[in-house]
């Protein structure tokens, strides 16, 4: 059971594909019962996943290997370490909540709908399990279509622009990915007489700067355009506020973490010397991100397009933390992907709930909406709260480690990225007290109705989680900490320099008193 | 001459007799009984047939006619291509054919001969056989395109095939002509051998003869700069004729150039260069212009065009690798392309469709099953994983990107990247779009049922498990190198 797990994972939504397939078109209601109850499986799977997930094992768990294009060296190579399991446990949950989301609002081309979902939960999963580039690449890839389907048909009235626009800017940066893929390929057949895609026996292969720098730019193009790292991120806005709420949910929560996954899986541990030459420039281009996406937002008179471009700015602070190169650096970037998911999932669950009701998102509209829906107003604020980063919130955990790491690594950066928090708390709260603070200004607003069971079923899960990151995160840093330092060990060795913090940092467990349960670090 | 096998073993074509016999047997027939059906019918026999003795020649080589024929793996690869691709568009065609009321028996002969035509210029190791070839396969299908009698899009299409047909024959003859001259041979093994002595002795006629044959290639497989009938006759031709002349004799010019350059001339650096070229402007050409089309066949006779850039890639990089990936690239090419044409026949067999895009809306709302087979096709062609598009183009480029042409690949990429958008454009269209004529019943005859799951399992098979036919190609090496 222990081998089989990832692709149990990886493609039981596919059994619902099948499943669905049978289904008439025209029982909406069993078709999104039986979505539900996939996708609810996939996540009690990915719960058991974690469950049996050893915390202080170093290196890939689960792993799995069959040979496949075997006259390429392509094998079906699946593993998973700390880094993934969080990034799969929040696709499979935002998964089923934007499943359950969308009850109410998907009313025609049911069937399709959800079949594209699931087919996108299958991608998603299939990219952080791969271990085969060649793998990898595929699921990449695949994942475009369901998506492409998602924004395209469901959207709203510019969804086509912003479909396409969607899959012409990320399948862009894939292409030139899969030069640099193959490149890379033909350079470890060169130097081991092996053909192989094998992320981990990459991982060993000494790359020459010169080459090194190509293929990063090559994968960090197909990346940077997936994050969205400034000024690659013209295709969000178009996308995120067209997609249905459901589809917004998914692709700010899942889809943009795929870019700095894969940063994180490829680029930092395959050409660790390009990385270390390219901090500098990707730091900066974060940094113009996370404030130029807070300035932006917070002229946006549209709720939906404001959350979009507080996910730029709010992404620039993960790749901040991840070029930072540190222990508290990445790990404050790693868990600060999970976080943006988490808050910002929720963040487009209740516009898509206030939609619902009012069919616009213009803050203008609103006003006062804690009289006439008081659980709603305590909902969006908590997750507000969040997503500035007020303590005792997920946000602020990510944030603190990020701003931390980054400080060590260079201080003027932190600073810089410092104000965006500030930033945050400005545009953030504005739109929170414009819409549902002071008084009722428009009429409508007065008989609206507070959330349904489903409605807060959606969100409860989620908001959980955000008092848990925020309160206890432990459970979460014991896991990506072997990933997170065996990373920064390959990157270390590049610069020459140890991976235990020689300055006197600690990582997060050090800071824990009960270190008995936490990874002693290692002196390399 | 070198005489390899001094007898003529009229065994190694029983392939090529068998679908001639068929095609004869058909053209009497017909005559004689009135059912169309009956002769469809014989025809699809004579197909299988020859599939099955084709078959039976895998792992065989045999030389026969003087030397003039070769049956390699290379050529069994290829047969096979040209007769699946036969017995697709004959399925397909017959609904087609029917509704537009432009059925004759004669159509089912025709695809035969041209079908045999494509296996002898396949099956040859001498530029007058793949000479004979080509002229067995043209003229027949000259005659496919001109089927809508009634049609000037017919008629124009059948005229200008027939032109720039007898042109290329001009071509290819005259460089034949040269070639001998030069060489005092036209027996390709011949011309390998004496390569570099040739280069020396005579090599201004050697390159003159090979650039002219080239050209007559160039317009056969619809190379830039040779490309502008394409388009029109393309179009202009009933819909299923289209879809075989963007596959079968495509692959048939492919397999002849494979065999002339890769075998006959190998290693100049010259060609190379050539080739480069061609196949930039080739792949460039037919994707840039493709965007602009507002009718779904002329936008398919671009994209097929770029396609043909596309092998053109793998001809640039030359060796073994690069001709299996050209092999297996057809392959995989001839089943997403036929069953993008089938699913657009289908819709198109109503009575004056002009085949517009624009027709196609709403198309997942009346036939979602159509829809999301047509969406299969077009990602297919587009390059998506994990269809055999891409995978196709995956080995392709592995190819080039191992011998150097990183560059080239990179161009190529862009190609694939620029050519998303408008298959892509046909899916927004048929799933976002409200349907604004009345689609006619789609006649889900077996037939139709049959190449469609054919040509998707072919799709889905060859994306998701490419090793065994991927070995095949391998293996299709010449005896010789």
């Amino acid at each position: 059971m222990e081998d089989q797990i990832l692709t149990l994972v990886t493609f039981f939504p596919v059994i619902g594909i099948i499943l669905l397939m049978f289904v008439p078109r025209h029982q909406h209601d069993s078709i999104k019962s039986i979505a539900l109850i996939i996708a609810f499986i996939t996540f009690l799977l990915s719960v058991f996943m974690y469950s049996m997930f050893d915390p202080f094992a170093n290196g890939m768990q689960f792993e799995i290997s069959i040979p496949w294009i075997t006259g390429f060296g392509i094998e079906y190579h699946l593993g998973i370490d700390g880094i993934s399991l969080l990034l799969i446990m929040l696709t499979t949950i935002l998964s089923v909540i934007a499943i359950l989301s969308s009850w109410k609002a998907i009313t025609t081309g049911v069937k399709g709908y959800y079949i594209s979902m699931l087919l996108l939960e299958t991608g998603m999963i299939g990219v952080f399990v791969s271990l085969d580039l060649f793998l990898f690449y595929v699921f990449w890839e695949a994942m475009l279509i369901p998506m492409y389907f998602i924004i395209g048909v469901w959207g709203g009235p510019r969804k086509i622009y912003a479909a396409i626009k969607f899959v012409l800017f990320t399948m862009f940066g894939s292409l030139l990915m899969l030069v640099a893929l193959l490149y890379l390929f033909f350079m470890y057949h060169s130097f081991t007489g092996e053909y192989s895609f094998n992320l981990l026996k990459l991982y060993e292969m000494p790359i020459p700067l010169g080459a090194q720098t190509y293929m990063f730019l090559a994968f960090a193009l197909a990346f940077a355009i997936k994050v969205p790292i400034w000024p690659f991120h013209t295709w969000l806005p178009d996308a995120h506020v067209e997609a249905p709420t459901a589809g917004s949910v998914i692709l700010a929560g899942v889809l943009l973490k795929m870019g700095t996954y894969g940063f994180v899986r490829i680029c930092l541990p395959l050409f660790p010397e390009a990385t270390i030459q390219f901090v500098p420039l990707i730091s900066i281009l974060a940094i113009i991100g996370i404030i130029y996406g807070a300035l932006v937002a917070m002229v946006q008179r549209d709720v939906k397009s404001l959350v979009a471009f507080s996910s730029v700015s709010h992404l620039g602070f993960v790749m901040l933390g991840m070029m930072a190169l540190n222990v508290q650096g990445l790990e404050g970037s790693v868990i600060q992907m999970i976080n943006h998911g988490i808050s910002t999932g929720a963040l487009f669950l209740i516009v898509g709930m206030i939609y619902e009701r009012r069919h616009t998102r213009m803050i203008a509209d609103f006003g006062g909406l804690s009289k006439s829906m008081p659980v709603f107003s305590t909902f969006f604020m908590i997750v507000t709260l969040s997503s500035i980063g007020l303590p005792l919130t997920n946000g602020f955990v990510g944030e603190f480690l990020i701003l931390l790491g980054t400080f060590k690594a260079n201080a003027v950066y932190a600073i810089l990225g410092a104000t965006g928090v500030i930033l945050a708390a400005c545009y953030m709260l504005w739109m929170l007290q414009r819409v549902i603070f002071g008084k009722i200004t428009k009429p409508e607003n007065e008989k609206l109705k507070d959330l349904s069971g489903r409605e807060r079923l959606v969100l409860i899960p989620l908001v959980i989680l955000i008092f848990w990151i925020g309160i206890y995160p432990k459970p979460f840093f014991e896991r990506m900490e072997p990933a997170v330092r065996n990373i920064l060990n390959i990157v270390e060795k590049a610069r020459g320099a140890q991976a235990d913090d020689s300055e006197g940092f600690k990582s997060f467990c050090e800071f824990d008193k009960s270190r008995h349960h936490c990874l002693k670090p290692e002196n390399k | 001459m070198d005489i390899k096998s001094a007898a003529i073993y009229f065994n190694i074509i029983y392939p090529e007799i068998f679908l001639l016999a068929a095609g004869m047997l058909i053209l009497i027939l017909g005559n004689l009984i009135k059912s169309r059906g009956l002769m469809a019918y014989l025809a699809l026999i004579g197909l299988v047939g020859s599939l099955i003795l084709t078959i039976q020649q895998w792992e065989q080589p045999q030389s026969g006619f003087y030397g003039m024929v070769q049956i390699d793996n290379f050529s069994v690869f290829f047969n096979i291509i040209f007769i699946m691709a036969g017995i697709i568009a004959l399925l397909m065609a017959r609904n087609y054919l029917i509704a537009r009321n432009i059925e004759r028996f004669e159509f089912y002969p025709m695809i035969l001969f041209s079908t045999a035509g494509m296996m002898v210029m396949a099956s040859s190791a001498d530029l007058i056989v793949i000479f004979l070839g080509l002229e067995i396969m043209s003229v027949p299908l000259y005659v496919m395109a001109g089927l809508a009698r009634k049609s000037a899009g017919s008629n124009e299409a059948a005229i200008k095939y027939f032109m720039m047909g007898a042109f290329a024959t001009a071509f290819l003859l005259y460089g034949i002509a040269l070639i001998y001259g030069a060489s005092g041979t036209t027996d390709l093994r011949r011309l390998m051998a004496d390569l570099s002595y040739l280069q020396s002795q005579s090599g201004i006629l050697l390159y003159s003869g090979a650039f002219l044959i080239l050209i007559g290639f160039g317009f056969k497989v619809a190379a830039v700069p040779f490309h502008m009938w394409v388009p029109d006759v393309y179009q202009g031709a009933p819909t299923p004729v289209t879809a075989y002349f963007s596959v079968a004799p495509k692959a048939a010019g492919f397999a002849a150039l494979l065999r002339i350059f890769i075998y006959g001339f190998s290693g100049i650096e010259e060609l190379t260069t050539l080739f480069w070229i061609l196949a930039v402007l080739t792949m460039s050409l037919g994707n840039i212009l493709a965007i602009f089309q507002d009718n779904v066949k002329r936008m398919l006779a671009y994209s097929s065009i770029a396609h043909a850039g596309y092998i053109m890639v793998a001809l640039t990089v030359g060796g073994e690798g690069a001709v299996s990936s050209a092999l297996f690239y057809l392959l995989a090419y001839a089943f997403f392309n036929l069953g993008g044409f089938a699913v657009i026949t289908l819709i198109d067999s109503r009575t004056g469709s002009n085949a517009l895009i624009e027709e196609m809306k709403g198309l997942s709302a009346r036939h979602p099953f159509l829809a999301a087979i047509l969406a299969l096709f077009m990602f297919a062609l587009a390059g998506f994983p994990p269809t055999a598009g891409f995978f196709g183009k995956f080995y392709i480029f592995s190819e080039a990107v191992k011998n150097g042409y990183i560059l080239l690949t990179i161009i190529a990429v862009m190609n694939s990247f620029v050519s998303v958008y408008y298959y892509l454009r046909v899916v927004v269209v048929s799933y976002f779009g409200k349907p604004e004529k009345e689609f006619s019943p789609v006649l889900y005859r077996p037939a139709v049922i049959l190449v469609l799951l054919i040509t998707t399992a072919g799709t889905l098979l060859l994306g998701f498990f490419p090793q065994y036919c991927l070995e095949l190609s391998r293996m299709c090496m010449f005896p010789f190198i």
